[in-house]
């Protein structure tokens, strides 16, 4: 690992005069940067460690909940609050990494952390986000975890959080704070898709810092549902992943709410089968409707066309668990 | 930093022919390092110029108890928990396997809490007291979860078992060993090449259902 300058800012406004340089990076779990940095993927020359900062709380407000970037991934899944107001966020989290991984991970690093792709973590390859302008390995390579949807010509990979698929899908707002001040980003909104710059994994602007998210309250409790399908039974990434939130009256959909992961760049909404949904009656038909609305555009690259099938069996599956008819 | 033993310096042939195996592979690898290393710096370390080449990188204080003994070292930002376990304080019985924070090998608590000490740079624990496998045994008194890996034979190879026996402490202190089901998945961040997953399941049940204090 390259060697690196190593800075702890006293206050979070110490540390935003601090980021935002090119070469500095911030640190919080490291999980992700960490091995980055030894696989010589990024070689920052500043860190900045921001986890003393006091950004750890989870609480209730007058619309919602709040939470803390540095709140950690393990802290929140289990959360009496977060239980019970969000569940489905709690199960996403519990779906991700290992007990280990989330006793470290912070909700800000999570959505920070970069694709898996193998293109992008070997060095010897070429990949856009990695290096711009070298070129795309997955697209002709080994891409059997990569996007069908909102990938572009230049990058194929995909968005590896849970925890960002539900906050997504539970209409959250990122908090962020700069040297301007406060600015405010709904969640679906915060990472971006690749177009022409895959080196851009969200929009937080440089000398940005998360300081936590808002998920506005909701009557989905009762009927949410993470679903992911991987590899093995646990400790890996989605092929594929569903959250699914309804609000049920006398067995008929008043509100949907759907996002998938493993499938795009970024947390992939699945508006238009949301809209599908609204009032009508809870059934495997209506769900698989549903989920036919959604795969529409979706493409695949060569390894990674079984998802074509098993996105739209997972949006179905996700839906019925959330509905309780399983 | 902790001063290492003399056996370990290069240049001591005496204590070298007695070195032990451990202390043989810390030689070698030191002599690869060496090999791989830009002429200039290998010839300021033949002159016996070492000290000032590490003097060349920025170290930073690191405060820290690990199992129940304060240290107070100065280390490379970039140098991970788990490195500055094995190589600076000797304690090797946490191990080093896939290095990314893939296979749970190098697991220790850190506050109470198990992580991955290969993906935990060591400035980051600054205050903060660890636990490695060699604090779990009071003396000669193995550690319930010990015995138990023993008698179940939650091992073969034993290069996973050091991080599987701090993650399996850490299951049950934080109720999540309350069926076989939940512990497969709270133990899933511990890789065993060998397979000896449902000897280890079986260790923790009957240390959990024991109720002994772990």
């Amino acid at each position: 690992m390259k060697q690196f300058q190593f800075v702890r800012p006293a206050t979070q406004q110490a540390a935003i005069a601090v980021i935002g340089k090119p070469g500095t990076k911030i640190i919080a779990g490291g999980t992700n940067l960490v091995d980055l940095m030894k696989r010589g993927v990024t070689a920052p020359d500043k860190l900045v460690d921001i986890n003393h900062l006091p950004l750890n709380t989870i609480a209730p407000t007058k619309t919602g909940l709040h939470i803390g970037a540095l709140a950690l991934n393990s802290v929140v899944s289990e959360n009496k609050t977060v239980l019970e107001k969000q569940p489905l966020l709690s199960m996403a989290l519990k779906a991700g990494a290992s007990p280990q991984l989330r006793n470290m991970a912070t909700v800000g690093g999570n959505m920070m952390q970069r694709t898996r792709c193998t293109y992008f973590y070997d060095t010897t390859m070429p990949c856009n986000k990695r290096e711009p302008g070298s070129g795309c390995g997955a697209m002709e390579g080994y891409n059997r975890m990569h996007a069908i949807f909102g990938a572009s010509e230049k990058c194929i990979a995909v968005h590896p959080s849970d925890m960002c698929v539900a906050l997504a899908a539970l209409d959250a707002t990122v908090i962020v704070s700069g040297k301007k001040g406060e600015r405010r980003i709904p969640f679906t909104e915060f990472h971006r898709l690749p177009g022409d710059h895959p080196e851009w994994d969200n929009h937080l602007a440089e000398g940005e810092l998360i300081t936590g998210v808002d998920i506005p309250d909701n009557n989905f409790a009762k009927n949410s549902y993470y679903l992911k399908v991987r590899d093995r039974q646990s400790y890996a990434f989605a092929l594929v992943s569903v959250a699914a939130a309804l609000e049920i009256d006398n067995g008929t959909i008043r509100k949907a709410s759907l996002a998938m992961g493993g499938v795009a760049h970024k947390p992939w909404r699945l508006t238009e089968a949301e809209k599908s949904l609204i009032g009508k009656p809870v059934s495997e038909e209506t769900f698989k409707q549903a989920a036919e609305i959604a795969m529409q555009g979706a493409k695949a690259y060569g390894n990674n066309a079984f998802k074509l099938k098993l996105a739209p069996a997972s949006i179905t599956e996700a839906l019925k668990h959330a509905a309780g008819l399983v | 930093m902790e001063s290492k033993n003399s056996s370990n310096e290069p240049g001591n042939e005496e204590h070298l022919l007695e070195s032990t195996r451990r202390g043989f592979l810390k030689q070698s690898t030191l002599l690869a390092a060496i090999a791989l290393t830009p002429a200039p710096v290998v010839e300021a370390a033949q002159s016996g110029l070492d000290e000032k080449i590490a003097e060349l990188y920025e170290k930073v204080p690191l405060n820290m108890e690990v199992n129940g003994v304060r240290h107070q070292l100065s280390v490379e930002p970039r140098a991970t928990l788990l490195d500055i376990l094995r190589e600076q304080l000797d304690l090797t019985g946490t191990t080093k396997r896939c290095d990314p924070g893939q296979c749970g090998a190098c697991t220790v608590h850190v506050d109470g809490m198990r992580v991955n000490s290969c993906l935990t740079l060591g400035v980051i624990v600054h205050g903060k007291k660890i636990t490695t496998i060699e604090g779990l045994a009071k003396g000669d008194q193995l550690h319930p979860m010990q015995e138990a890996f023993i008698k179940h034979d939650g091992f073969q190879c034993g290069y996973c078992t050091p991080g599987q026996i701090m993650s399996a402490v850490a299951c049950i202190r934080e109720g999540h060993a309350n069926s076989e089901t939940e512990i497969r998945e709270y133990m899933s961040g511990n890789i065993c090449r060998c397979g000896a997953y449902p000897n280890i399941v079986n260790a923790i049940q009957e240390v959990k259902e024991g109720g002994q204090q772990v």
